[in-house]
């Protein structure tokens, strides 16, 4: 049977001993990609929302871009998951009859207010009046599109915005703990499954909160200096500058949660631990080059070194660059050694598997680069379509 | 010709019977979970049990059987014949990572350490790779689905695809199961795989077929030792019951608290 | 009430009730008859064929092994352990031939040494060093092996 030969190969690698049916993972890459996407959806609306709620006018730049990457990326959040499974044909059934003590469940609920009640009402309200204006301007389907998105309200007066402006801000305050709650969530997903001593902890909510906010707002940070760039427009360095301040700040925290739940788990030193010790040096790669040294140190190392001394804008916009990649490659490595590493070991505690990503097929490496990809086609399209810097400013009167 | 305000009326009944249907649909949903208490109240009358496709099941906390097993590990000689049976009867594939039932070889060393080995889940017979001076301990260990009544696997499943019976079996439901895989990382004891060819979800059904029809599961029918024992444990004469009454049984992983209604005779704290 | 939240509220019941109705007609009708799962996924599960049949049916035809084996050593052990799932093979013995197990390792997979086998439960010899030019069925009759 050839679609067993990986089996068959890794069955002469597994290190000490396993369950016979632990041999294969049958969470992979996918699945590692669902949290991580979740998580630049809730990363970046909780940076749009901090620019609206609590007004930090430096962040203005980067409000319509984080609400449109947000957008982007949660309509493709659930797509690894759905095509992982073995019957994504059936994967209405979660919605349909949802099992009220599974996490998994729950989260499409959770997905749905989140994509539904906040994320689009959001957009919408921010937009609505340039709806109005656009589908006036435009000719021919696209005005019909526009003035079906206007749901009729076709008002442009300044009492309107301002109604606008007060709903949407309502939106943003329940959005925040929307937002927490949704990649809280996705951690509660893994660290509810009390099988599994590498996932089960009650920090991995919040940790997934932190790393979620960390790879969300790295996003923004690229996104926004790519945009600028393919627009040849000026970088506004005093929103660099904070974008960069805020990583600073949770990137700390997003650390010593990380490394308190090591701690934690070292000096308790329970039934798994040989097994977790083992574990964290076959993860050498992803975990400590990948996601500690390259993910965070460095980052770290850099930002807050610019909260000391800055140096020309140059260099600093260079850094941020490569700071935003580094921290977006570093969390996906932290999510790749949650879902990869958990699976690594057996729940004996005796041996290993191992994972090698293969190229094609539903898992493999190529059906992953299509889901990172496709976001990024969504956002572009978002751009064109409602194009932040063609927005209509009637909230300045 | 239609007037326009005909053609306003039209669309109006149109628009009233279609609310009306959807309603009508929305309400009955609403009243939907209450069906189930409707029903379970007739059935009461018809001393607890229901007529089900022709056949009686059982309804739950009252139901007069509740399954389990037993496992003598003093007994078990690790021939393999039960896990090679089990995949005939159930069409398990058979590739030697995908296993209902499975034997393991215990092996603790005069040095401490422990060996733990199951080559193709021990169907090929198993044979001692530690010498025999350095040997302080050995023994097999056979696994199965615990059937736990308080199962983090069908805590897990989303959709409802997986379930403890009426009769204290954890099943799954082919035609519903979506295959996301949940279940197999909830359960501690590495008893559910996916079944490469169905895409579903697999594990053992405690041979819900044969029970059923009062056979024994196949693995206990072909056990050359009567290793393992299967039975119901609200029947106070069954085989089971004798079993935990005659030894001093333990289940695996107790602190993980899932309810186990696997009974092991002569289990060693090493195994897990 | 601003017109905005109106237009929005109708939307958002449009969307809710052509939910409950998609949801009507999608859960299967046995769905929460015992719990959150398809009663009939019971009957699906009981439904399955079943291969390895009552042993007793064996013995109405073989009658001669079976008398044999009763008195033997082997007597609490299954026909089909040895010779496989006879669920064919009573429906047609001629067309369904059982598997004769003959080969040495067959019998070593019980009767092997085995520091892992309790010498109370199963008598073992070294397959290595025990009449190794011979097959165990030539001098071992195994319906009744005691030599
Ligand atoms: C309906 C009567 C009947 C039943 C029941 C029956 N057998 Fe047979 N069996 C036969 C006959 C007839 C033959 C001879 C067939 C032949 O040689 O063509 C046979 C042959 C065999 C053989 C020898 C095949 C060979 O290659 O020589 C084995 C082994 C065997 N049966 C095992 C079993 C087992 C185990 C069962 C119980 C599951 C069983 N039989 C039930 C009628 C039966
Ligand atoms: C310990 C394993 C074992 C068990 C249990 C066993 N058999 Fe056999 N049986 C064999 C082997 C091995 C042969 C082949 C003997 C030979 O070829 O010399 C055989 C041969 C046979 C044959 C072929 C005719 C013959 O005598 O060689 C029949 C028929 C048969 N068995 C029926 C049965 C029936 C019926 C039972 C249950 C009552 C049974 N066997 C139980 C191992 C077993
Ligand atoms: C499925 C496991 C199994 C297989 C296969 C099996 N046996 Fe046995 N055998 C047993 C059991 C169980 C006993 C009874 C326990 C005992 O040894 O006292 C037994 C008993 C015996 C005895 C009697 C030991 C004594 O003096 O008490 C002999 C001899 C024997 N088997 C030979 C064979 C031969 C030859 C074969 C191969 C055809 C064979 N067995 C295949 C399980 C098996
Ligand atoms: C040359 C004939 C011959 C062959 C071949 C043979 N045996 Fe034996 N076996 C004997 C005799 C004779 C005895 C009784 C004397 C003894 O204990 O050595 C015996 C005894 C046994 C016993 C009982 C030991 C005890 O402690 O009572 C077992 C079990 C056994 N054999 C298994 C096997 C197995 C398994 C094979 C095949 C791998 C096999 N025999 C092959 C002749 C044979």
């Amino acid at each position: 049977m050839g679609n067993f030969d990986q089996l068959y190969q890794a069955l002469t690698k597994v290190d000490g001993f396993i369950y016979p049916n632990e041999l294969e993972l049958r969470w992979s890459v996918l699945i590692t990609l669902y949290p991580y996407i979740t998580g630049l959806v809730a990363g970046a609306f909780i940076l749009a929302s901090l620019n609206r709620v609590f007004n930090v006018k430096a962040l203005k730049p980067t409000y319509e871009i984080s609400l449109l990457a947000a957008f982007a990326f949660l309509c493709v959040a659930t797509m690894p998951l759905i095509s992982h499974l073995g019957q994504p044909q059936r994967f209405y059934e979660i919605m349909m009859t949802p099992h009220l003590t599974s996490a998994m469940a729950i989260f499409g609920f959770v997905y749905l207010w989140y994509l539904m009640a906040v994320l689009l009402l959001e957009i919408w309200f921010d937009y609505r009046v340039d709806f109005v204006i656009w589908s006036r301007e435009k000719k021919g389907l696209l005005k019909l599109v526009y003035k079906i998105l206007t749901l009729g309200v076709m008002d442009t007066s300044p009492k309107s915005v301002r109604t606008d402006n007060k709903l949407g801000y309502i939106i943003t305050v329940i959005g925040i703990p929307s937002a927490f709650l949704l990649h809280g969530y996705v951690g509660f997903i893994f660290g509810s499954v009390k099988a599994n001593p590498w996932w089960s902890s009650v920090l991995m909510p919040i940790i997934f909160l932190f790393s979620a906010m960390v790879s969300g707002i790295a996003l923004v940070l690229f996104l926004y200096m790519i945009i600028t760039y393919i627009r040849k427009q000026k970088l506004d360095m005093l929103c660099l500058d904070t974008i960069g301040k805020l990583l600073f700040y949770i990137l700390i925290l997003d650390f010593t949660l990380e490394s308190l739940d090591q701690i934690h788990r070292i000096y308790e030193a329970g039934e798994s631990f040989d097994i977790i010790s083992l574990l964290m040096s076959k993860l050498f790669f992803s975990l400590t080059i990948m996601q500690v040294l390259m993910g965070t140190f460095i980052p770290l190392a850099i930002l807050g070194f610019f909260q000391f001394h800055k140096p020309k804008e140059k260099i600093r916009k260079a850094a941020y660059f490569i700071i935003s990649i580094l921290v977006l490659v570093g969390i996906f490595f932290m999510r790749w050694n949650v879902v990869i590493g958990g699976q690594l070991f057996s729940k004996s505690f005796l041996g290993f598997t191992t994972y090698k990503i293969g190229l094609i097929g539903r898992e493999g490496l190529i059906m992953s680069i299509v889901w990172i990809i496709v976001p990024f086609i969504i956002l572009t399209f978002l751009l064109w379509f409602l194009p932040p810097w063609k927005k209509a400013h009637i909230e300045d009167k | 010709m239609k007037t326009e305000k005909d053609k306003n009326n039209s669309r109006r009944e149109f628009l009233i019977a279609s609310t009306a249907i959807t309603g009508g649909i929305v309400l009955s949903t609403f009243l939907n979970p209450f069906k189930s208490i409707a029903e379970a109240k007739s059935a009461d009358s018809t001393k607890d049990t229901i007529k089900l496709n022709d056949k009686n099941v059982s309804l739950a906390k009252d139901a007069e059987k509740w399954w389990g097993f037993g496992f003598d590990i003093e007994k078990c000689i690790g021939c393999g014949t039960c896990a090679k049976a089990c995949k005939e009867e159930n069409n398990v594939p058979k590739e030697p990572f995908f296993f209902r039932t499975w034997i393991e070889q215990y092996t603790e060393k005069n040095d401490g350490t422990l060996k733990v080995q199951s080559p193709n889940g021990g169907i090929d017979g198993q044979t001692q790779a530690v010498p025999s001076e350095d040997i302080f301990k050995s023994y097999f260990v056979p696994k199965t689905c615990n059937h736990c009544s308080k199962s983090p696997c069908v805590q897990v499943c989303p959709v409802g695809a997986t379930f403890v019976s009426p009769d204290g079996v954890v099943l799954v439901d082919e035609k519903y199961c979506i295959g996301c895989g949940y279940c197999v990382q909830a359960c501690p004891y590495g008893c559910r795989y996916i079944h490469p060819e169905k895409e579903i979800a697999d594990k053992c059904t405690l041979c819900y077929h044969r029970i059923n029809k009062g056979l024994q599961p196949t693995c206990v029918e072909v056990c050359p030792t009567g290793a393992r024992t299967h039975g119901n444990l609200r029947d106070k004469k069954s085989d089971l019951v004798k079993f935990l009454k005659e030894h001093n049984c333990h289940v695996l992983k107790p602190h993980l608290n899932t309810g186990s209604k696997l009974f092991y005779n002569g289990l060693s704290e090493e195994v897990r | 009430m601003p017109k905005q939240l109106t237009r929005l509220i109708i939307v958002f019941l449009i969307f809710i009730s052509l939910f409950l109705v998609v949801r009507h007609f999608l859960v299967p009708e046995s769905f929460y008859k015992f719990g959150h799962y398809r009663a009939d996924a019971l009957k699906d599960n009981e439904d399955h064929q079943v291969k390895y049949i009552d042993a007793a049916m064996c013995s109405a035809c073989h009658t001669d092994i079976d008398s044999l084996k009763v008195s033997g050593p082997h007597k609490n052990i299954n026909c089909q352990t040895c010779h496989g799932p006879g669920y064919l093979h009573v429906e047609d013995p001629s067309k369904n031939v059982l598997i004769k197990p003959t080969e040495r390792a067959f019998c070593g997979k019980c009767h092997s040494l085995n520091a892992a086998r309790a010498c109370n439960i199963i008598k073992q010899q070294d397959i290595a060093q025990h009449n190794i030019d011979n097959k165990c069925v030539e001098c071992h009759n195994p319906h009744q092996p005691q030599p």
